[in-house]
């Protein structure tokens, strides 16, 4: 099996981060009782004998001594950080895969891309192969970052360019946290657009989500959870936000509840390739199918059911809800709705126990409703794992590639460039070495071709159908 | 390929081999093909039968059409059979006839193990010889695939029912015969919603020259039949039916293009079965329409630099293409 590293960049990334090692861990004790270091487990964590001092110790069969984490953990603060390493996650994470500074890139891409890039180059380098090393077959790194920030956004990406060189062969999957309408950061626009060229350029495929969505979603499941309309109460730890086994109201740490989602994101998408199941799909079977082209390698997310409810019996009906929920604008981590745009191909990503002829029936369902483009009508790929997520007896992850992200990179691009009309805060980008005004220009002239490129695409939805003539052979 | 000498000079005779993938994936479709290329190569002498998973029409894997076309193109080149099974057909299988409520691949694979176990479990050499049969690839590939160009081979076989409706139900080779030869006629893919209007052409009128794949072709044109029958009083079995000229093409009589094997022995829990595995225009409505689909999609380029990273290029994609349109005008000019 293959192993994955976790590269989570600045506060948001490692808030999430933590979010995601907690849930990976409770996964794993749900479903390894034996306490053998399987091949599962040693996706995301090595085994390792803490009583060896230095390097070595890496055990990798029997049972598990203590686990660590196959992650590198970069902030220029040293705020949350250490607050990990002072939490109950302590012992999951080795000191040597940190890189910290004291006082942050300051929301400023530049800062976090062009100052902490040049300084931190080396260092992140040699934590990076060390964990590389520690893999027999690397396959992926997630990198976890948000787009409004200064080293998420400059840092993070930076990554990309050094990842791509260094490591050319292991797959880059970004999730990144875009600025809502309503950001806490003035300069979010500036960060997000130039953050983004380099994700175009550099990223193998890109999760976009966004806080409000996913603030949308908690609201919702705490109306079901506190109207008292379900006749039958909910299974604790199976709220999707769920953090700890308890069923909470008040949610301990802010943000931890939306965290959560993403962190269930994360293992929804790596759990085909973790466990078994009659319909396997591994990570690079995610890029094959749904990145038809290069640089249109957005894929739109939405995680269901967001709740199990406590009784048993599953009928059919309820199985194809969580279907159904799948399309719904109110399940996706953007703001987006795929069902009124384009598709240009469709992961459904099945854990539990569900059959091939569940799947089957829900596509032909649903597919009517949906729009494809011409030249991939059925442009559906599915896996079936047989492990559910914790707390659940089956779930569904799909992963769309869809016209429906263009909104958002226009809102975004519009944003930009009110703040940029004025000049907006940008000294303090242009002061930082390596900065000019080009740079801007081309963040925004490759974002432009993005949008550009959706709407052909969408332009081709009014068109007829036709097909083309076929080779004719000579008999 | 130490792996397969290995097993090779286990054998005392070695006839051929069965190499089982699907079309759709990566590693089947792909190391399969690489792997039938390098039979050819060092086991030159030995037939070799590639099982093929036809993949559902849609759903499964995006990419589906291009690895597929990619397959049998390489397939045709190296290989000297193809016997396709359809998961669209064997799932209706499980659904219609089987009434199995949710359908998992297991119950698929089962029904794809009975299928091939109806065709290659030992028959009697001859009629009244209690000798089994020594070489059945050998024997199933001479009657079926009298020329390179044509390849292609389906299964259907019947009875096929559930447990319970098995108890209730009687079969006369009469009754089975009569329908899996209209299962063959109408191109049917199980015994359920069978069109028995079809019928054959009538004998004396000349074929029809180029058939326009748009027009439906309702009467499957056969090259060469194959039939399997296991049961009780098998010797009674009328196989007449299957004999008629009009069933087959002009430049194969029906002495040689039919055959049959027979055996007293129940297969499986059938008092009386019977399998039919065909060289005919079977599989050329879903041959056509995955080329259809791939072309499509090759036209507007999508996905294609997936390939080109790992050195199939263009060129190939249109070398695929080329050598399947063939395959299909040669078989819809039977």
């Amino acid at each position: 099996m293959t192993q994955s590293v976790v590269v989570q960049v600045g506060q948001c990334g490692n808030q999430i981060g933590c979010c995601f090692w907690d849930l990976a861990l409770r996964e794993h004790a749900a479903v390894n009782q034996k306490g053998i270091y399987d091949e599962a487990i040693s996706s995301f964590f090595r085994n390792v004998d803490t009583r060896v001092v230095g390097d070595g110790g890496n055990i990798s069969k029997g049972k598990i001594c203590s686990l660590k984490a196959r992650a590198v953990l970069i902030d220029m603060e040293e705020g949350v950080v250490n607050e990990i390493l002072q939490g109950p996650l302590r012992d999951v994470f080795d000191s040597k895969q940190l890189i910290t500074d004291i006082s942050g890139s300051g929301n400023n891409w530049a800062v976090g891309h062009k100052v902490f890039g040049r300084l931190y180059q080396e260092q992140i380098l040699e934590k990076l192969r060390k964990s590389a090393e520690h893999c027999d077959c690397l396959q992926c790194f997630f990198i976890i970052h948000s787009m409004g920030g200064g080293t998420g956004s400059g840092l993070g990406t930076f990554l990309l360019k050094v990842l791509e060189d260094e490591f050319p062969e292991v797959y880059r999957f970004v999730t990144s946290i875009y600025p809502s309408g309503e950001d806490d950061v003035i300069t979010s626009p500036y960060n997000s657009i130039l953050a983004m060229k380099e994700l175009n350029e550099h990223a193998d495929c890109v999760l976009p989500i966004d806080n409000q969505s996913l603030f949308d979603i908690i609201s919702k499941i705490d109306l079901m959870v506190n109207s008292g309309k379900l006749g039958t109460a909910i299974k604790p730890k199976s709220l999707v936000t769920s953090s700890a086994g308890a069923l909470k109201k008040q949610h301990q740490k802010p943000f931890d509840a939306m965290n959560n989602i993403v962190a269930n994101l994360l293992l929804n998408l790596t759990s085909s390739a973790r466990f078994e199941g009659s319909l396997n799909m591994d990570l690079n079977e995610i890029s094959m199918n749904l990145v038809p082209f290069p640089q249109l390698h957005y894929l739109v997310s939405s995680l269901t059911p967001l709740y199990t409810l406590a009784d048993v019996n599953i009928p059919t009906r309820r199985l194809d809800q969580m279907f159904s929920d799948a399309f719904s604008k109110d399940h996706q981590l953007i703001r987006a709705d795929p069902k009124h745009s384009l598709y240009l191909a469709c992961a459904l990503m099945v854990r539990g126990n569900v059959q091939v002829s569940d799947l089957r029936r829900n596509i032909e369902r649903l597919k009517p409703s949906l729009q494809f483009i011409s030249w991939n009508q059925e442009g559906w790929k599915t896996s079936l794992c047989s492990v559910p997520p914790v707390g659940h007896s089956h779930s569904l992850l799909a992963l769309a590639n869809n016209t429906c992200v263009k909104p958002t990179f226009m809102e975004l691009r519009e944003r930009f460039m009110r703040l940029y009309k004025k000049k907006a805060h940008l000294h303090h980008y242009l002061q930082i070495e390596g900065m000019e005004e080009s740079c801007f220009m081309e963040a925004v002239s490759s974002l432009s071709t993005l949008i550009e490129e959706y709407n052909q695409l969408d332009a081709t939805r009014s068109m007829p159908v036709e097909d083309l003539p076929r080779l004719s052979v000579a008999v | 390929m130490n792996l397969i000498q290995k097993e090779v000079e286990k054998c005392d005779c070695l006839s051929g081999f069965f190499i089982i993938m699907s079309m759709a994936g990566g590693t089947g479709s792909g190391l399969g093909a690489f792997v039938t290329q390098n039979l050819q190569d060092h086991y030159s002498n030995s037939l070799k039968m590639n099982q093929i998973i036809w993949p559902y029409g849609t759903g499964e894997v995006i990419v589906q059409n291009y690895n597929s076309i990619l397959t049998l193109s390489h397939l045709y080149r190296s290989s000297d059979a193809l016997l396709v099974h359809e998961n669209d057909a064997v799932h209706k299988i499980c659904a219609k006839l089987m009434n199995i409520k949710q359908i998992s691949f297991t119950d698929i694979n089962q029904v794809l193990a009975h299928q091939l176990g109806s065709v290659f479990q030992p028959t009697y050499s001859m009629e009244g010889s209690y000798h089994y049969r020594r070489n059945p690839l050998g024997e199933l590939m001479e009657n079926l695939v009298p020329h390179p160009e044509f390849k292609m081979l389906g299964i259907r076989n019947i009875p096929q029912m559930s447990e319970n409706s098995l108890a209730y139900s009687t079969f006369t080779w009469a009754g089975l015969l009569k329908h899996l030869r209209q299962m063959l006629i109408s191109n049917s893919k199980m015994e359920e919603g069978i069109d028995w209007q079809v019928r054959p052409p009538l004998s004396g009128l000349p074929t029809l020259g180029k058939v326009s794949l748009n027009r439906e072709l309702h009467f499957n044109t056969s090259i060469a039949n194959l039939v399997i029958l296991r049961g009780k009083d098998v010797h009674s079995a009328d196989l007449g039916g299957f004999k008629d000229p009009a069933l087959y093409t002009s430049w194969l009589a029906p002495v040689n293009a039919f055959n049959v094997w027979k055996t007293q022995r129940a297969f499986s829990k059938y008092e009386k079965s019977a399998a039919l595995v065909s060289n005919s225009q079977f599989l050329l409505k879903p041959l056509d329409t995955i080329v259809g689909k791939a072309w499509n999609m090759f036209a507007s380029k999508a996905y294609i630099h997936q390939y080109t990273k790992f050195g199939i290029e263009e060129e190939d994609f249109l070398d695929s293409f080329t050598l399947l349109e063939q395959v299909v005008a040669s078989y819809c000019n039977l």
